[in-house]
């Protein structure tokens, strides 16, 4: 079987045979492909196309068992070739990097220019392609928006080998569909990505956290007082344990003198307790984990921001750890296998849903997962399966993984 | 669905609709028509088969899937400001108006939200959410008529965009008719909805994708401090030179607009804003934020201006004194009448790093044709608006402007821009979206138009040149679209 795949597939780019390690949510996978540029990332497409091959694309898998496991892998595509940094143009806060590139890397260089890709990293080694594919977002969105707000421009191959672009390298431009919008959270199943366009921002001079132990009565207060505070905080957090008062912590950043005065200002705000710290609370801009090893369910769950509390109190009732961004409006809530996670995922997404927002189920013991419902009821599903047929009519892409079982 | 069968007519649709929609709102009669044969741009004129003025949801659902019975296009149309003729009607089609959709169903500060309906006025929405302490970000110049579906289908922007963003990165979700006449909801008030960003591939689809009847938009802080800048400088040069050090000091202002000698003196002679005499540039600078922040940017600013060779620095010190500098950049585009019988409101993009090379070309090509160019733009993310002036009545003077209009786009998109930054393609420039995009580029627009329009029926002739027809594939070498046939060609 591998070696068919590998025969039809010769001349395209990098090939190997799958390992083990290759699977892909418990699916083994045939073939690892690493395609170098988007012209063998073209060719791979096409002979997989022919060949009638299923494809997965992987960043640097730190969460490639994330959403539902695809109905079969053929073939593993590898971008991690694809990590040039192709142009930092200062004058004009953007970047042009190849979808392989790690966030981290890409941040050492940006700095080099005193600019940032305003992305919080929540797992740490992801790739650019990897973020933007999975719609990426942690802290300060509140500040810049989430990477659907900063990717400018997309170079892509569709299912069936077509290279293609959308946007460009200016930060405003109307010309056709916004289908960096459309690629970004896309999963992997509208097309790969080979190259991302960003706007920066400038690195500030400093930052400053402001946090303090808040109880659930006082919480809604606390919370709406600081989304609305002219301080402009780029991020407002929250953190809960089940059973414990919740974590708030603001983060301020601007001008040495600027900052340090706006956070001394924010204190009073979050209550008597309140620290003015120049490190951000531990909890800070990570995925929740649960007491026990790993966390085998974890959710994200959203809700109007003055929904925030009751959606703390809802899940932490339920046995969940969560944090997430209170000034977005998006939190991730994780348990431990103790829990039914069923009934934990309805009652979450009862309150989310009346909240006017949603909560997906981004993993799940692989006994669990199957069963639970991962998505929930998506709004417009049956446009967004008439796009995904356009793209990629005989799902070559990750099929089943993505909404809808799409 | 099959591509081949032949259109129906108004007619049809007007038989479906009796009954529906109150007779009075089923304009037929040409001299009401007449009205509605153009948008802002009014160069392209097109009599509507039939406009019919909407005012619930349910009555645009019932155009729509009347529209898509007897496959006759239909065209989207707001208040009729846009810059590209997207609200251009088809001869036998429907122009469905929502500008009689203007509920506005909620403001909600706790939630930082609005949920409005489509004919609302773009200005209405930060006037009411102005005592509430919140405004909406997205301010277009045309802010005072322009309504918030016309700003969702161009994704419209305006000064303060650099600092916040388009319409699209305000939009959370939107209920929209689409083309085959279904009511549905893409997103939802919280952000990261489940499935893919359908929102994010709406807003900016300029009547393509549907209509838009609702929409849940962001409300956004009123900053606890603003300061607008006026500097004079002798030269666009200078100007250009202190926006870039600007952006070098890591500063993000709300807004950074350049207007040129020409573009001041029209502003001087329309609305008498008072800018420095004898400039050759002015700039207008606007610092928002925490008072803190914006005290010591203002520091900034104020020395890099010095530095860049100003010769008269302002500061507005309240609020009386913004809108007057304001004033003459927000009446730049109708003030040029003052100094130009006609002209050409151009819309393009460079990088910013870019601007003083384009504009030192633009000025030779102005002066090789000897058409003059006047130039406001929004500095800060090199978005150019060049007004190409001209005298219709003077033999080839309009075709002389629409060369150099033309020869611009190709000079934005020769250094990387684009060909829009805020105006849309719309009619007027579908024919140039190809030296922008690839046909696969193009192709791959098209699989998303084909999604949401199989029978293309949606403002069919706008955006792209020759839509690919849905369902054939790969793109093969065709003749005169159907469309084109059906009437879109006096368009070109
Ligand atoms: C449903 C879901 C939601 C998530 N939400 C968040 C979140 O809100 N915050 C957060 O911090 N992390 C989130 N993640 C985790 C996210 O996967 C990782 O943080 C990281 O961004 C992935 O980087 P990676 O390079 O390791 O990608 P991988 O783990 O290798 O891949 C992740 C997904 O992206 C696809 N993919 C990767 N590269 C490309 C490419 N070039 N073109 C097309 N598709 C590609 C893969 O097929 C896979 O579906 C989410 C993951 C999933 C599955
Ligand atoms: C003096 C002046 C200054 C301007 N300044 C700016 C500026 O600074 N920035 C900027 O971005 N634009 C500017 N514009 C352009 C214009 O005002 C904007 O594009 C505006 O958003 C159009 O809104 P409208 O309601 O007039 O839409 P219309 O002109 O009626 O329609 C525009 C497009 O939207 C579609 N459409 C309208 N309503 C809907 C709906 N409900 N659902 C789906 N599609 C719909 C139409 O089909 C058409 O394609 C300016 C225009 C003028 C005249």
């Amino acid at each position: 079987m591998g070696d068919d795949v590998l025969t039809s597939l010769a001349g395209t780019c990098t090939l190997r045979e799958a390992q083990p390690g290759d699977a892909v949510d418990g699916v083994p996978a045939t073939v690892v492909a690493s395609p170098a540029d988007a012209g063998e990332t073209s060719a791979l497409m096409r002979a997989c196309d022919a060949a009638g091959l299923t494809v997965v694309v992987r960043g640097n898998a730190s969460k490639l068992s994330w959403g539902r496991p695809p109905e079969r892998v053929d073939v593993v595509l590898d971008t991690t070739g694809m990590d040039a940094l192709v142009e930092h143009s200062r004058g004009d806060l953007i970047a042009t990097a190849g979808a392989g590139m790690p966030l981290a890397v890409l941040r050492d260089r940006l700095a080099e220019g005193g600019h940032q890709l305003v992305v919080d990293d929540l797992v740490g080694i992801s790739t650019l392609g990897g973020a933007v594919a999975t719609g990426l977002a942690g802290p300060r969105r509140m500040w810049t928006g989430a990477l659907r707000d900063l990717v400018i421009g997309v170079r892509f191959v569709r299912a069936d080998g077509t290279v293609a672009k959308a946007g460009g390298k200016v930060v405003k431009n109307v010309a056709g569909y916004d289908l960096s919008k459309l690629l970004t959270g896309s999963m992997g199943t509208l097309a790969v990505i080979t190259e991302v366009t960003v706007r920066l921002h400038p690195v500030p001079a400093s930052s400053w956290w402001v946090g303090a132990t808040v109880p659930p009565d006082r919480l809604p207060q606390v919370l709406g007082t600081l989304v609305a505070s002219q301080l402009v905080p780029h991020a407002v957090e929250v953190h809960a344990v089940p059973g414990g008062d919740p974590q708030v912590a603001a983060l301020v950043s601007g001008t040495p003198a600027g900052s340090a005065a706006r956070a001394e200002a924010m204190a009073p705000l979050l209550g008597a307790g309140a620290q003015v710290a120049e490190e951000p609370p531990s909890w800070w801009g990570r995925i929740p984990t649960s007491d026990g090893a790993g966390s085998p369910l974890l959710l994200r769950t959203t809700a109007r921001l003055s929904g925030i509390p009751e959606l703390v109190a809802e899940a932490t009732g339920a046995g969940l750890t969560v944090t997430g961004s209170a000034g977005a409006g998006v939190l991730h809530a994780a348990g431990d296998g103790g829990l039914d996670a069923s009934a934990a995922v309805t009652a979450l997404r009862t309150t989310s849903v009346r909240l006017g927002g949603s909560t997906v189920v981004l993993d799940a013991p692989a006994a669990t997962k199957t069963t639970l419902d991962t998505w929930g009821e998506v709004p417009a599903l049956d446009l967004m399966r008439r796009v995904r047929n356009e793209f990629d009519p005989r799902r070559t892409l990750a099929p089943g993984r993505f909404v809808g079982d799409l | 669905m099959t591509n081949s069968q032949p259109r129906g007519s108004v007619t049809a649709v007007l038989e479906d609709l009796r009954g529906v929609v109150a007779a009075a709102h089923l304009l037929t009669d040409p001299a009401q028509l007449v009205t509605y044969e153009c948008d802002g741009l009014a160069a392209y004129r097109v009599t509507p088969g039939l406009v019919v003025l909407a005012d619930t949801a349910e009555e645009v659902a019932a155009v729509v899937r009347s529209c898509a019975r007897h496959r006759v296009p239909f065209v989207a149309r707001g208040s009729g400001t846009g810059l590209s003729g997207g609200a251009l009607p088809h001869a036998e089609g429907v122009l469905v108006v929502t500008s009689r959709l203007r509920t506005l169903h909620a403001m909600r500060p706790e939630d930082q939200r609005a949920v409005v309906d489509p004919g609302v006025i773009n200005l209405q929405v930060s006037r009411e959410a102005t005592p509430l302490g919140y405004y909406f970000a997205p301010d277009p110049s045309s802010q005072q008529i322009c309504s918030i579906g016309g700003n969702v289908a161009e994704n419209s922007g305006g000064a303060h965009c650099l600092k916040y963003g388009f319409t699209s990165n305000h939009v959370l979700a939107l209920d929209v008719v689409t083309p085959t006449g279904e009511q549905v909801t893409l997103g939802t008030e919280a952000p990261d909805p489940p499935g893919y960003d359908l929102v994010g591939a709406f807003v900016g689809s300029e009547g393509t994708l549907g209509v838009a009847t609702r929409a849940v938009v962001r409300l956004t802080r009123l900053p606890e401090e603003v300061r607008t800048v006026l500097a004079g400088f002798r030269s666009t040069d200078q100007a250009g030179a202190a926006t870039s050090a600007i952006i070098a000091a890591g500063i993000v202002p709300a807004a950074i607009e350049i207007m040129d000698a020409l573009a001041i003196e029209a502003a001087e002679k329309a609305v008498s804003c008072g800018y420095p005499a004898g400039a050759g540039a002015v700039l207008v600078v606007e610092l928002d934020g925490a008072e803190q922040e914006v005290e010591h940017e203002y520091a900034e600013v104020e020395r890099i201006c010095r530095e860049a060779g100003t010769f008269e620095f302002r500061m507005a010190t309240d609020a009386a004194e913004r809108a007057e500098i304001w004033k003459g950049r927000k009446s730049a585009f109708a003030a040029v009448g003052r100094i130009s019988p006609d002209y050409i409101v151009q819309d393009g993009v460079v990088p910013r790093t870019s601007l003083p090379e384009v504009l030192r070309r633009m000025g030779e090509i102005s002066a090789e044709r000897g058409v003059r160019v006047a130039n406001v733009f929004h500095a800060g993310d090199g978005n150019l608006h060049p007004l190409v002036l001209f005298d219709a009545s003077e033999e080839g003077a309009t075709e002389r402007a629409e060369e150099v209009s033309g020869m611009i786009l190709d000079l934005c998109i020769e250094h990387g821009g684009s060909i829009t930054g805020e105006h849309g393609v719309g009619a007027d420039k579908a024919r140039y979206m190809p030296r922008m995009f690839t046909d696969d580029d193009l192709d791959t627009m098209q699989l998303v138009r084909c999604a949401f329009d199989p029978d293309g029926i949606a403002n069919p002739g706008k955006v792209y040149p020759t839509p690919r027809l849905c369902g054939e594939r790969p793109r093969v070498v065709q003749g005169a679209h159907p469309l084109q046939e059906a009437g879109m060609a006096e368009v070109f």
